[in-house]
């Protein structure tokens, strides 16, 4: 049975690339996307790696499409023609594919128990991180402990892609182009919805934030689902009354002092004796020491996230804003 | 306590300052402050190529796991030695970037610019500390996003195309090298190198693991601009602000260039790239044919900036040239060869922003008189040119020497022959500069210049003296990179007689 939703949900993935491919209307391509990545989370829901399909939906359904649309709402919806010959990228794009294929033949069976990526690293994850490190989601404590400077690596990855925004566009907050009339004020209804929804997106995002622990969940995707709190009420009520709320500079202090946070937990584990994020350190007792440890820096990431993917909002609609008043 | 993390310590110092600058970001402060923190970092790592020596390899468990189920830092006197270049010239060119940046960079942007700096110095320290095959595609792209935004800041609108073109390949590239790891993963389950190079014997001829291998050979040839995948670099050092270009130059491909090292030394062992799937022949190949395309190149350019690298590009060439010789000595020229190089085209690159600083312009028509008006940088220029070509007394001579000597050790003649005549190109295309800047005079009703400011100076002559005391007392590199190559030779071979067990 699941081979079989495997099946349809892989053709379909199929014909939503050939689509992306051949449609001009970026718009629609967009959109495409979102639904590619829907499909997307739904394999990884299918292949048990259930926090894999929440971090799809969250960030590639989610956080991308919002971002791709302000992109275009600065660039213009349709693809430009592209005079140049496409016979050569072609052929490179056929040889990639052909060796891709070429790769899975001698790929270890589909979801076998005896397959190397069972037997080697991960049995101790799975027999042991329930002693070690304390969690019952251990895909958690693979991320954020056992593989720890990978993820802070990754918080690091999304504050250079800050870094990268604020140089290209940055968000000037006495920007006289910002006049209060932005937002959608006439829409009584939306105002009403959204009033009615932030509080629970919000409410939503701290439970992904903590209840990472537990569940499928954690620091990345609780601050992408905040920063769609924000950016919701920034859509609704105009960019001013959000920049209001949080301004642009505190989002540019919150990005650091979530990377900050983090690294200051190896930090202190380095002031104790330990190894660079070595969580044991941190409690007399270690098992305790794990838990506090992953939760301050699930607590940086998600800090990070939220203040980077809303800063990175920031900049484009301010952008389009100013766009509109020329 | 800091003997205990110093392989830890060149890649978190500069990650912890780069968020510091952002939120304290005043100008002047946050050059002061990235200056030190990289200085710190280049004495940890000097530090540690002395550790290195002594024992060999350190091995550092982040977090305190062991390897292969944590992430290892593993330090032996190959990544040390790179390290020490790399840290060394980031400090440098900080130190030069002030007033350089000033000039180039909208005074909003400073520091960001920093910020970025100090990213792109943490990704690459992590490329090349790691021992995680996964972890260095973590550090690849915290280095890669940095350089992108790096080479956006320039003023000249140009470097936005130049950065998006660098962006896309550079993208393709790590994408590249994500899938060669997934596959290596696929088949051993383990991410550690060690790990892996003692799993991945056991499938030799997998088409699964060779397919990994061509992916990642792919991938990092994109990242060094190994020939023909250099188009991205020419426009991006073109156009970037002068600081950026002399630190990437020197710094970011020569980091990738460390990383198709690893990848063929350690984790696949020599045999099995080498001699089972010949990709030496390829190399090799391919670098003759940098040498000799890019080196031409960079003869017919107007831009002194694209001349120089279009140079890069070329020496890139020499450095896989030598590794693809498969023998100690022809990898010891390789590794040598990346120091030096940083030397040397990162003086070259700043008495050029030191150009661009006085004149506005880095056309060689704007060189003309320049020898009289701002005679140290156009003596910098000189010597630091020299040391391309590869006179004697330059580094640049002793790359090339052990580069001939190595390609002699096994009779190959005609490569010898071509890596000189490969000189000559470098010659024409570093006598093109000097000869406007010496022979021909300025035109006359042109502004005079003045010589360009002290803190560019001073840099730009640490490194030329570099250049020339590392031409004549070598004992430093040579031991560093023979040791390194030894080991890595040793390493792999032993590996293989285990699996032959």
């Amino acid at each position: 049975m699941t081979l079989l939703i495997d099946l349809v949900l892989l053709a379909m993935l199929a014909l939503t690339a050939l689509r992306i491919i051949f449609l001009k209307d970026l718009f629609a391509v967009v959109m495409l996307f979102g639904i590619y990545s829907f499909l997307s989370a739904l394999i990884f829901v299918n292949l048990d790696a259930v926090d894999v399909a929440f971090t799809e939906a969250a960030v590639g359904a989610g956080i991308s499409t919002v971002l791709m649309l302000g992109t275009l709402a600065l660039t213009g919806r349709n693809e430009r023609e592209c005079e140049r010959s496409s016979l050569l990228p072609l052929l490179v794009v056929c040889v990639t594919g052909a060796v891709l294929i070429y790769g899975t033949l001698d790929m270890p069976p589909f979801g076998h128990a005896d397959n190397p990526v069972h037997e080697h690293v991960a049995p101790r994850y799975i027999q042991d991180s329930p002693q070690e490190v304390g969690l019952p989601n251990m895909v958690t404590s693979v991320l954020a402990s056992y593989r720890g400077f990978d993820t802070l690596g990754e918080t690091v990855v999304v504050f250079s892609a800050l870094i990268g925004v604020l140089a290209l566009l940055g968000v000037r907050r006495e920007d006289n182009s910002l006049t209060p009339e932005s937002g959608l004020k006439s829409h009584l209804v939306l105002h009403v919805v959204a009033k009615l929804i932030i509080p629970m997106i919000i409410l939503f995002a701290l439970y992904v934030q903590f209840h990472g622990d537990f569940g499928p969940g954690g620091g990345f995707q609780a601050g992408v689902i905040a920063a769609a709190a924000f950016i919701l009420y920034a859509l609704v009520f105009g960019l001013p009354s959000a920049f209001s709320v949080v301004s642009p500079k505190f989002l540019q202090v919150m990005a650091s002092l979530g990377v900050l946070l983090y690294a200051s937990v190896g930090l202190y584990s380095m002031a104790k004796g330990g190894q660079f994020l070595d969580y044991n350190k941190l409690a007399a007792n270690p098992i305790d020491g794990q838990h506090y440890g992953i939760i301050i820096i699930e607590l940086g990431v998600g800090i990070t996230v939220f203040a980077v993917m809303l800063s990175i909002f920031y900049a484009f609609s301010s952008q389009v804003a100013r766009l509109n008043i020329r | 306590m800091f003997e205990q993390h110093l392989a830890a310590l060149p890649i978190i110092l500069p990650l912890i300052a780069a968020p510091i600058v952002l939120i304290l970001g005043r100008s002047t402060f946050a050059w002061a402050f990235a200056t030190l923190v990289s200085a710190a970092a280049c004495y940890f790592s000097w530090q540690l190529l002395w550790v290195a020596f002594d024992s060999n390899v350190i091995s550092y468990a982040v977090g305190g796991w062991p390897p292969p189920w944590g992430i290892e830092l593993r330090v032996d006197t190959t990544n040390a030695f790179v390290l020490l270049a790399v840290t060394a010239l980031s400090t440098l060119v900080l130190l030069y970037a002030k007033d350089s940046i000033e000039n180039e960079v909208a005074p909003s942007k400073h520091a960001l610019f920093y910020t970025a700096h100090l990213l792109c110095l943490a990704g690459l320290s992590g490329i090349l500390l790691t021992g995680d095959a996964f972890n260095l595609f973590v550090f690849l792209e915290v280095s890669s996003l940095a350089t992108y935004t790096l080479v956006s800041l320039a003023s000249d609108r140009r470097c936005l195309v130049a950065a998006f073109r660098y962006l896309m390949m550079g993208t393709i590239g790590a994408t590249f090298i994500l899938i060669g790891v997934g596959m290596l993963y696929m088949k051993t389950g383990t991410l550690n190198m060690l790990d892996l190079a003692s799993r991945i014997d056991l499938y030799d001829s997998s088409r699964t693991i060779n397919s990994g291998l061509a992916f990642i050979m792919v991938g990092v040839s994109i990242k060094l601009a190994l020939f023909p995948l250099h188009m991205w670099l020419p426009p991006a050092y073109t156009h970037a602000p002068s600081a950026v270009s002399a630190f990437l130059a020197g710094t970011a491909t020569k980091v990738a260039v460390y990383v198709m090292i690893r990848f063929i030394f350690t984790v696949f062992g020599v045999n099995h790239v080498f001699e089972e799937m010949g990709m030496d022949l390829i190399l090799m190949a391919l670098a003759i044919v940098a040498i000799f395309k890019c080196s031409y190149m960079a003869t017919v350019q107007s831009n002194v900036k694209t001349v120089l690298a279009y140079s890069s590009v070329a020496q890139i060439g020499y450095m896989i040239l030598g590794l693809s010789l498969v023998s100690a000595a022809g990898l010891m020229s390789g590794l040598i060869h990346i120091f030096n190089h940083a030397l040397m085209k990162g003086a070259l690159f700043m008495a050029v922003g030191a150009v661009f600083y006085r004149v506005g312009s880095v056309d060689i028509s704007a060189f003309r008189g320049l020898g009289k008006q701002m005679p140290l940088t156009m003596a910098a220029f000189t010597i630091a040119g020299l040391s391309i070509i590869g006179v004697p007394l330059t580094v640049g001579f002793v790359s090339k020497w052990y580069l001939v000597t190595a390609a002699l050790e096994q009779s190959h003649w005609a490569i010898a022959a071509l890596v000189l005549a490969g000189s000559l190109l470098a010659v024409i295309y570093i006598g093109r500069v000097l000869e406007a800047a010496y022979l021909q005079s300025a035109s006359p009703d042109s502004e005079p210049v003045r010589e360009a400011p002290w803190l560019m100076l001073l840099p730009m002559w640490l490194l030329v003296l570099a250049n020339l005391y590392f031409g004549i007392d070598t004992s430093l590199t040579t031991d560093a990179a023979s040791s390194a190559a030894e080991w890595l030779f040793q390493t792999t071979e032993s590996a293989a007689q285990g699996s032959a067990q």
